[in-house]
């Protein structure tokens, strides 16, 4: 599904050049879920930049679901963004003057769906993170974990086979990420691959495998013994 | 997409209505400016007879002093004496012919409900109607035998039927002019060509007259000379025949030929008709005949002020300062949407599709400023009617056309204006504006 071999990236001002990756490699199989940690500054959200296409790396290949996309057209990069990867961010980025309806058709309408279809795709993933019933409402009248699900069902809602996620929980209370915890783990028993970074090694665990980067390098990449929750709450 | 965007301008407006407003009021501002000066100017450089410029002419002959010219470019005099308009209009040569001249006087109506008023009056020949196209409300211009027996016709403007009759069908009633007894054959309709072409030495831009009268009663009738007259040399001997019959030029010839091919041949008519008035002791000068059509005419005479087409350039910088501050405070605003627009870029959207999105924002706001700024322009134009009076009025009306073109201005320069912010917003970097 994702495939990294040896990918660098340098950031380069005229008197400094950061490494943030170096010589990245990683296999991500369909269906996987990997939770990415790490210290801070260790290049985590960069990989996560890398992986989604939002960003370019210096050297190295990355092949995405069996296409190399090193040489791809920003164009072509935005199609892929749209069709493939959903994207899922620490602070929501749902865009406030819109409703929920209106936000999760963002990437909808980049697809070129009718609006037929954007409106059963768009009901469909309302209802699968619970907000069906609140499709008119802004995203400032709804709670820090309402606002991550409208997020997620705006990622689910192009049918993407990839979801990336930068700290899902990092902003929400304990109830909250646990049920967001749940909601991914739903997405991801349903075969969609999911990789998240995260500051929290018990979230961590509950992944299928866990990846450690230290300097920019896959320092560790272990297998992890499910633990998962005993109960899904809501 | 493109109403997706237009919903998405809205949402933006009214996201920062405060700077939008501020962009919208630049434009406006600048448009309003400009299109105050471009109607003026448009008006003033207006061909109101466009359909009949080819084949319209208004006659020059050179009949001036032999020692010094009329005009400092050796152009013969604007008008023609009252030998050479009679003489001319009566060898028919062109289509049609129309001498003319303004003049003036006292209108007393037989009701006496309304009080006598002084009017002006335009003398000429009954082609002046259908060859400058004049239209009537009720009755017609009146016929040849009227001009050549010197009959008591008049033609009534629609104001002064108005006034008299209170607008009804006044042909066949009578009304008394300058003292005389005059028989109502036609009322025309509103009829303001501007500029006021057929006449050019009685302002540009006037009223054309009240009254239209045979020319022919000039002399019985005694009527005053309005407007310019000009002579070289004076009259040989005194009254009003004497006057007539002098050099002093205060007439107009314009005449309709049938195709602009017959122009030569009108032309080689006016030289032979000076040679024969040499041989009589006439026109001193070199042969110097001249004949322009309607937008020559206008162009000769300089109809666009100076003063209206500097002020036209100098609103255009205004309107170029106006879509600078824009530029600044769309960038201000494109900017400031770095986040939604890294967003829209990680969900699927292309540089492409934000440049778009971006660009049908600045042309909302460029309709919008162009829709103020009509209003601002209308204000302008009450602004120079009040500062240049009567003389303004037909100058200062915003036609179809000048709204039309001052949307289309507003919206092309702000689209213009608005691309390197609009490329800028475009090109922003989704890694950076997603993380937090």
């Amino acid at each position: 599904m994702l495939k990294m071999e040896n990918i660098s990236k340098v950031f380069r001002t005229d008197v400094v050049e950061t490494h943030a990756l170096r010589q990245f490699s990683l296999n991500v199989d369909e269906g996987d879920f990997v939770t990415v940690t790490g210290p801070s500054g260790s290049g985590k959200t960069t990989f996560l930049n890398i992986a989604g296409l939002l960003e370019t790396y210096s050297s190295g290949t990355y092949e995405l679901d069996g296409k190399d996309v090193s040489n791809l057209s920003d164009s072509a990069r935005s199609r892929l963004r749209n069709e493939k990867i959903g994207f899922i961010f620490q602070s929501f980025n749902l865009i406030p003057d819109l409703n929920l309806f209106d936000n999760v058709d963002v990437p909808l309408r980049y697809r070129g769906f009718n609006s037929a279809e954007r409106k059963k795709r768009i009901e469909e993933a309302l209802e699968t993170v619970g907000l069906s019933n609140r499709m008119k409402h802004l995203p400032a009248q709804l709670s820090g974990g309402q606002q991550q699900r409208v997020a997620i069902a705006r990622a689910l809602a192009g049918s993407p086979r990839f979801l990336l996620a930068d700290e899902p929980t990092g902003n929400l209370d304990s109830k909250m990420a646990h049920s967001v915890m749940d909601l991914l783990h739903n997405i991801n028993a349903q075969g969609t691959t999911i990789v998240m970074v995260t500051h929290d090694p018990g979230f961590a665990k509950q992944a299928k495998r866990n990846i450690f980067v230290r300097d920019g390098q896959v320092s560790e990449n272990t297998l992890v013994e499910q633990d998962l929750p005993s109960a899904a709450s809501a | 997409m493109f109403f997706y965007y237009i919903k998405l301008a809205m949402l933006s407006f009214k996201r920062n209505p405060i700077l939008s407003l501020l962009m919208v009021l630049a434009i406006a501002f600048g448009i309003g400016a400009l299109m105050t000066t471009i109607t003026v100017n448009y008006l003033m450089s207006n061909n109101p007879i466009k359909e009949k410029n080819d084949v319209l002419y208004h006659i020059q002959l050179d009949s001036w002093s032999p020692y010094e010219a009329a005009r400092d470019d050796d152009a013969p005099p604007l008008q023609l004496t009252w030998t050479d308009v009679n003489n001319l209009q009566q060898a028919e040569q062109a289509f049609r012919q129309a001498a003319m001249a303004r003049s003036g006087g006292i209108i007393e109506p037989e009701n006496p409900d309304v009080k006598p008023f002084q009017s002006s009056f335009r003398l000429t020949f009954t082609d002046f109607f259908p060859m400058f196209n004049v239209p009537f409300i009720y009755g017609a211009g009146w016929d040849a035998s009227a001009d050549q027996n010197a009959e008591h016709v008049v033609v009534l403007s629609r104001d002064v039927n108005d006034r008299i009759f209170g607008g009804e069908n006044s042909v066949g009633e009578s009304v008394t002019i300058s003292g005389e007894t005059f028989q109502v054959v036609g009322v025309i309709d509103e009829w303001h060509p501007v500029p006021k072409f057929f006449d050019l030495n009685t302002g540009d831009f006037g009223g054309t007259a009240d009254v239209f009268i045979p020319l022919s009663l000039k002399l019985p009738m005694e009527l005053p000379s309005w407007g310019n007259t000009n002579c070289w040399k004076p009259p040989e001997g005194t009254g009003f025949l004497a006057f007539l019959n002098s050099e002093c030029v205060n007439y107009q010839f314009w005449v309709e030929l049938t195709s602009p091919q017959d122009e030569a041949r009108y032309h080689t008519f006016l030289d032979s008709y000076v040679e024969q008035q040499k041989a009589l002791g006439r026109f001193p000068r070199p042969l110097n005949n001249r004949m322009s059509n309607v937008q020559e005419w206008l162009e000769y005479n300089e109809v666009v002020a100076d003063d209206a087409q500097i002020m036209m350039w100098l609103s255009m910088m205004f309107l170029l300062v106006c879509l600078l501050n824009t530029i600044g405070l769309m960038l201000s605003k494109f900017i400031g949407k770095s986040g939604e627009i890294g967003l829209r870029r990680a969900v699927g959207a292309t540089r492409g599709d934000l440049f778009m999105q971006h660009l049908v924002e600045t042309a909302c706001i460029g309709v919008a400023g162009g829709l103020l700024g009509l209003l601002f322009s209308y204000f302008g134009l009450q602004g120079v009617r009040t500062l240049y009076g009567e003389f303004a009025d037909r100058l200062t009306t915003l036609d179809s056309n000048m709204m039309l073109l001052a949307i289309g201005i507003s919206t092309i320069t702000t689209i213009i204006a608005g691309i390197y912010p609009t490329w800028r917003a475009s090109a922003i970097a989704p890694a950076g504006q997603l993380k937090g």
